[in-house]
């Protein structure tokens, strides 16, 4: 049995290898970047509009609502990374329905590099906001001594990202693959529709997690001169969040 | 183990191409149609709130204006109710005046119809009542009635007063043709006689007279002579008796108008 696309390999020489993993996110990609063009060739200005304009409308107002709510003030900066985050992992996931389809998420290496991209990201978009100083002073806030902890909490939530992602996919496809052995009838359908619930959940948690970071970081120097509605602030601490 | 580390690499490279490729033709398109859609919605929200401004401004004024013409034409109403009100009563003192005149000119026409018809009827009355009194007496007269006049003539002239007795003879004497002496009917001998005695005795001369017969004295005796005349006649009396009637007549007619001129206003108001 595999546990993951990565050990499906097509074509190597050397290092340079051709497995699944790539090969899928390659055709997700496609897929998303062709029906995008397709979609936003003849984009409508009116008030009436075509129905995939409309839903592709309702999908980036949806996540750039989300990302505001989150805590980030100015959603459009964010939009590019956060949102391509969460339709990679939600197509991921719902292609899942095709038969032979490996879903890439459901790699280590893929949720790996994603949370890489986070773990890169985060401070990228902090220095952006706050500047180098600003950004590496919030690692020693509230005291000194908290910098190596902090530290610790970068990275552990990096690698957190990455398994909570891996394994909830993994074991998704996982179940499947079990389930099509003992019962190969009705019940694999079932936890097919469960499984795409599940990696819904899991782009949505997913994508959070990361603008909830980004905001942590952008936002952690902030109030001394910029106060913020206390409702928001719910929003940043992390740790006391609960992730399936 | 679980992780390929040029997978990961390549996924994270693949990863940032989609996110290029994303924000190529996905987030900027769209967010730029939704941009454009919003920009259009509020130039037509600012349209419809100018036009809404300005329709609220045109029905201001249209309001403003509505009131005017409605003061407007409540003032001329006014007016034009006053002017009428002024004109009604200008016409009607105007008709009011006409009708009095009118009135008093039929009043006045009635009064000179009444005092004409009046006068008539009076006039009518006095001739037939002397008609009737002249016949009656012509034919009640005989020749005694005539010598009983005679009689009563020549009395006359002999108690005749003093200055008409000398009036008289001075007329006689100086007149050159002789006296006329008339009468209704022929007079006899002897009245004739006895006239002329009475005559020459009474004025002391010999008084020439012709005697005539004038049937319009009605029953009387008349000597004239030279502007001079004394006259005993029934008609006298009735022409006295006239003459009274006649002004008695006349001062009633006069003391109507007066009377009818006290009265004729209470009239008028009555009409009205």
């Amino acid at each position: 049995m595999r546990l993951s696309p990565d050990e499906m390999i097509f074509w190597q020489h050397g290092i340079l290898k051709l497995n699944a993993t790539i090969v899928f996110t390659w055709g997700l990609m496609l897929v998303l970047a062709v029906g995008s063009r397709l979609i936003t060739r003849r984009l409508s200005t009116d008030l009436e509009r075509a129905r995939w304009q409309n839903l592709l409308e309702i999908v980036v107002t949806a996540i750039e609502k989300q990302i505001e709510e989150v805590g980030l003030p100015y959603p459009k900066k964010y939009l590019g990374f956060l949102g391509t985050l969460f339709l990679f992992v939600a197509t991921a996931s719902l292609c899942t329905v095709i038969p032979g389809y490996e879903p890439p998420t459901g790699s280590l290496s893929t949720t790996a590099a994603l949370a890489l991209c986070v773990f890169v990201a985060v401070p990228l978009f902090g220095i952006g906001d706050q500047g180098m100083r600003g950004y590496l002073k919030s690692y020693v806030e509230p005291t000194f001594i908290m910098l190596p902890f902090n530290i610790i909490s970068e990275v552990s939530r990096t690698l957190a990202l990455a398994v909570r992602l891996f394994g909830n996919m993994m074991s998704g496809a996982m179940i499947i693959g079990i389930l099509l052995t003992i019962t190969p009838f009705i019940f694999p359908i079932v936890m097919t529709a469960l499984g795409l619930l599940t990696g819904m959940v899991q782009a949505y948690i997913f994508s959070v997690l990361a603008a909830v970071y980004i905001a942590a970081a952008t936002r952690t120097r902030k109030p001394k001169s910029e106060p913020v509605p206390d409702t928001r602030s719910n929003n940043e601490p992390k740790d006391t969040l609960w992730i399936p | 183990m679980l992780i390929d580390w040029f997978t990961v690499g390549a996924q994270a490279l693949n990863f940032l191409i989609l996110v290029w490729l994303m924000k190529r033709f996905l987030y900027k398109p769209i967010l730029n149609a939704i941009d454009a859609r919003d920009k259009r919605i509020a130039a037509e929200l600012a349209d419809a709130d100018a036009k809404r401004a300005e329709a609220r401004r045109e029905r201001d004024e249209f309001e403003r204006k509505n009131n005017e013409f409605d003061q407007r034409r409540a003032e001329l109403l006014s007016q034009a109710t006053d002017e009428a009100k002024t004109e009604r009563q200008r016409l009607f003192d105007e008709a009011r005046k006409a009708t009095d005149a009118l009135t008093a000119k039929r009043m006045e026409t009635l009064r000179s119809d009444a005092r004409n018809l009046s006068q008539a009827i009076s006039r009518r009355a006095q001739q037939e009542v002397f008609d009737i009194a002249r016949k009656a007496l012509a034919d009640l007269a005989t020749t005694s009635l005539e010598e009983r006049l005679g009689d009563v003539f020549t009395r006359r002239v002999r108690e005749m007063d003093g200055k008409a007795k000398a009036a008289l003879g001075e007329a006689l004497r100086a007149a050159s043709d002789p006296a006329l002496v008339r009468s209704t009917f022929d007079l006899p001998a002897e009245q004739r006689a006895a006239i002329q005695n009475a005559l020459n005795e009474t004025f002391s001369a010999e008084i020439h007279v012709r005697f005539e017969t004038a049937p319009e004295l009605v029953s009387g005796i008349e000597l004239a002579t030279n502007g001079q005349k004394v006259v005993w006649s029934i008609a006298d009396y009735l022409a006295s008796l006239e003459k009274g009637v006649g002004e008695l007549l006349s001062k009633q007619a006069k003391s109507e108008p007066s009377h009818e001129s006290k009265t004729a206003p209470k009239d008028v108001r009555k009409r009205q």
